[in-house]
């Protein structure tokens, strides 16, 4: 996950930058289904070359918040602006968008070919160049040999790659990618995610990704923007919603994590003390969070932050929570151990297995010691 | 389950119908199929026969009128097609057919342009609203033929209410003469067979993926032009489905022509009226509508062969 991440911190972080000028600036967005509210004052800047994924579960309003940025759908009430544009009274024809649909949506009667040629030919470009763009474009995502078919005669896969090409080959200011690869295996998956990657590189398009898939967002972007029903709950970089979640959700919902419940004992600015009978153990932070004391918070703490021992550590009543193990999966470069605390609570824990080869071997029923350092856990108040 | 039943007398009816078929050499499938298949063969198959029998007759004083097709009294070998060779000889027929093909041709471009739009908008609408206005195209069905009919005579009389409006309004000082007119047989036709035009259209466009017009508009597509390119094509089935219904019906037209028409409108449903009730020339009543289903459908069916074998193919 290092290596994955090394990119959002190598890009220069504008949105950092007080100066920056926003590419898009979604201010204030709602949307309304009748009394259902979709998409739920959602503010929002992306900055020129961003790769901003949007991350969520099912329903949570993502394809509905693209469909405004398409312009499909018009927002109940806030404004969009791409490029210092009021998007309010500009048609999808004329917006410098492009976008990938969910369900596809390829021309039924029209070949791969004439599909992905269909955008260009709207700006009336001249066919010699339609030819070679829709050519470079089909041999990136590996469907040149698919030219003459109709949509009706792919797999669900090689759809999904024309419905990308058709979005890529205009090479628009802003591309919207609405799950753009959840049907291809993970091979050309990889391979896409570095084209995109290298097109994004190379021609400077903001994109904005959709995807279920938190990996994916991981690898290809540089800021994430987690959604649930409605509200963007946190936006950051991949290294800050994975290390810093701002919520229970969050840290839920990105990668695996365990959460114990407790309430804060002592907040000093060097660090936070707190009482976790789920844990069995004080629970001691090397920061502070400044909360009143008593306070009822959440702390997560990544499996593969957690260490197993067999000896009781030194300094047992705090980060050390005791347990046995209840199961061993085998992942092949690591293993997870399932761990009963003597709370009942369950917690899960990922250890390499070079070292599970070189210690004393952990197995089934043992009694062991959960421990992790003190800057390893996130308190969470809501 | 079936151990709780201590004894199994009989075996479930779906089971018994299965056995029974099973011994008269059947699959249930093939008998699901053979019944429309039966029911075209005896009541649409079989007299398509009987008719094209009649046509290579001649007629005869007695009862049938034509000449049997075996025996002293048929017809010899080298006169059987006789009725088709007078067909294409007499200048009554072809002036007929010519005029019921363009009677039919237009209406079925009026009825296209009108129904397009309708079944568009009814296909845009409202679940609710959709409903209610497919019932009110459908509703006239519920009303005898003859009598709709016969209402438009009485709209498009000289002592209609059309003229009496239009006279009211000040539009016109003289009645206009529209019954009996071709105006007044293209406004009958493109009346009737307009629902045969909407329906399937309609199914057509109810069915079509709206994302596609959102995609072609995503990609620079303006509205009239996505309309063109796709939903035009996108519809092809449902036009040439609803053109056919009212074409094929439209060319054998009768009592529209007869009684909106002029009594020189010579179609070639009143030619074989004609000599069917008045000449009592079976054999050349039935070689007239003979030639003219050769001549429709069969170029029709081939048409539709072809297209079918095209769209699977693939490249
Ligand atoms: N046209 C519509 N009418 C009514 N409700 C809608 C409409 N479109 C979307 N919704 C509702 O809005 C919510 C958000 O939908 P949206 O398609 O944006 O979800 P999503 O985040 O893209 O989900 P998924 O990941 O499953 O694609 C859903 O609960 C959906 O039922
Ligand atoms: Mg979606």
């Amino acid at each position: 996950m290092a290596a994955e991440r090394a990119r959002a911190e190598t890009t220069t972080q504008v949105w950092n930058d007080p100066n920056a000028k926003p590419y898009i600036r979604i201010e204030n967005v709602t949307k309304k289904f009748g009394d259902f509210v979709a998409v739920n004052d959602v503010s929002l800047n992306i900055y020129r070359g961003e790769l901003f994924a949007l991350l969520g579960g099912s329903g949570c309003g993502k394809t509905t918040l693209l469909r405004m940025l398409a312009g499909f759908e018009q927002p109940t009430s806030g404004k969009i602006y791409i490029d210092d544009v009021d998007m309010a009274d500009i048609p999808p024809y004329e917006r410098p968008t492009n976008m990938m649909f969910q369900s596809y949506a390829l021309f039924p009667h029209m070949t791969v070919e004439q599909n992905v040629a269909f955008g260009l030919k709207q700006d009336k470009t001249p066919a010699e160049q339609v030819k070679t763009r829709v050519g470079s474009i089909l041999d990136m995502v590996q469907m040149r040999q698919f030219a003459h078919r109709k949509p009706h005669q792919l797999s669900g896969g090689q759809r999904q790659r024309v419905a990308l090409a058709r979005s890529l080959v205009k090479e628009p200011k802003l591309l919207l990618l609405d799950e753009p690869l959840g049907a291809l295996d993970k091979k050309l998956r990889e391979a896409t995610q570095f084209e995109i990657m290298n097109i994004q590189d190379r021609l400077g398009i903001t994109f904005i990704v959709v995807t279920h898939d938190q990996e994916e967002a991981m690898t290809l972007s540089t800021r994430i923007g987690v959604m649930n029903s409605g509200q963007i709950v946190q936006v950051g970089t991949p290294k800050e919603i994975y290390e810093y979640p701002n919520t229970k959700f969050v840290a839920d919902f990105i990668g695996s994590v365990n959460l114990f419940e407790g309430h804060i004992v002592e907040d000093e600015p060097g660090h936070v003390l707190i009482s976790a009978p789920e844990a069995g153990t004080e629970i001691y932070i090397d920061h502070g969070i400044s909360s009143a004391p008593g306070a009822k918070v959440w702390v997560a703490i990544r499996p593969e932050k957690m260490d197993l021992t067999k000896n009781r550590p030194d300094d047992s009543d705090r980060n050390s929570a005791p347990g046995i193990v209840k199961g061993i999966a085998y992942m092949g470069n690591l293993s997870v151990y399932l761990i009963k605390l003597d709370s009942g609570k369950e917690v899960k824990v990922t250890m390499s297995n070079q070292r599970r080869a070189a210690e004393h071997a952990i197995d089934w029923d043992d009694r062991v010691y959960v421990t992790w350092h003190a800057n390893s856990p996130v308190a969470l108040l809501s | 389950m079936a151990s709780d039943i201590p004894y199994q007398t009989s075996l479930p009816l779906g089971a018994q119908l299965h056995r029974l078929l099973a011994a008269i050499g059947l699959r249930p499938r093939a008998a699901v199929i053979l019944v429309p298949y039966l029911w075209l063969t005896i009541f649409f198959v079989v007299p398509c026969f009987i008719i094209l029998k009649i046509s290579l007759a001649q007629t005869l004083i007695a009862q049938p009128p034509y000449t049997p097709m075996l025996g002293p009294d048929s017809v010899p070998h080298e006169q059987i097609f006789d009725n088709f060779k007078r067909l294409g000889n007499d200048l009554l027929y072809i002036v007929a057919y010519g005029n019921s093909l363009k009677l039919a041709a237009i209406s079925t471009v009026l009825c296209l342009l009108i129904g397009y739009p309708m079944a568009y908008g009814i296909a845009r609408c409202s679940p609710s609203t959709r409903s209610l206005l497919l019932l009110a195209i459908i509703l006239p069905f519920w009303t005898s033929f003859l009598i709709r009919v016969y209402a438009w005579m009485s709209i498009l009389g000289k002592e209609g209410v059309l003229n009496d409006f239009l006279l009211a309004i000040g539009v016109i000082n003289e009645p206009l003469q529209i019954l009996y007119t071709p105006t007044a047989m293209y406004i009958g036709i493109v009346y009737a067979y307009l629902p045969f035009m909407i329906l399937p259209l309609y199914s057509n466009l109810e069915k079509m993926d709206m994302s596609l017009l959102e995609a072609a508009a995503d990609l620079g597509c303006r509205p009239f032009k996505a309309f063109c390119v796709i939903t035009i094509p996108l519809s092809l089935p449902g036009i040439i489905a609803g053109s056919l219904l009212v074409f094929i019906p439209a060319v054998g037209e009768y009592v529209i022509p007869e009684l909106l028409g002029g009594p020189d409108a010579l179609m070639i449903g009143r030619v074989v009226y004609n000599e069917f009730s008045q000449n009592r020339d079976w054999p050349m009543s039935s070689a007239v509508a003979v030639a003219i289903l050769l001549a429709l459908v069969i170029p029709i069916m081939l048409f539709q062969y072809f297209q079918n074998k095209a769209q699977e193919a693939p490249k």
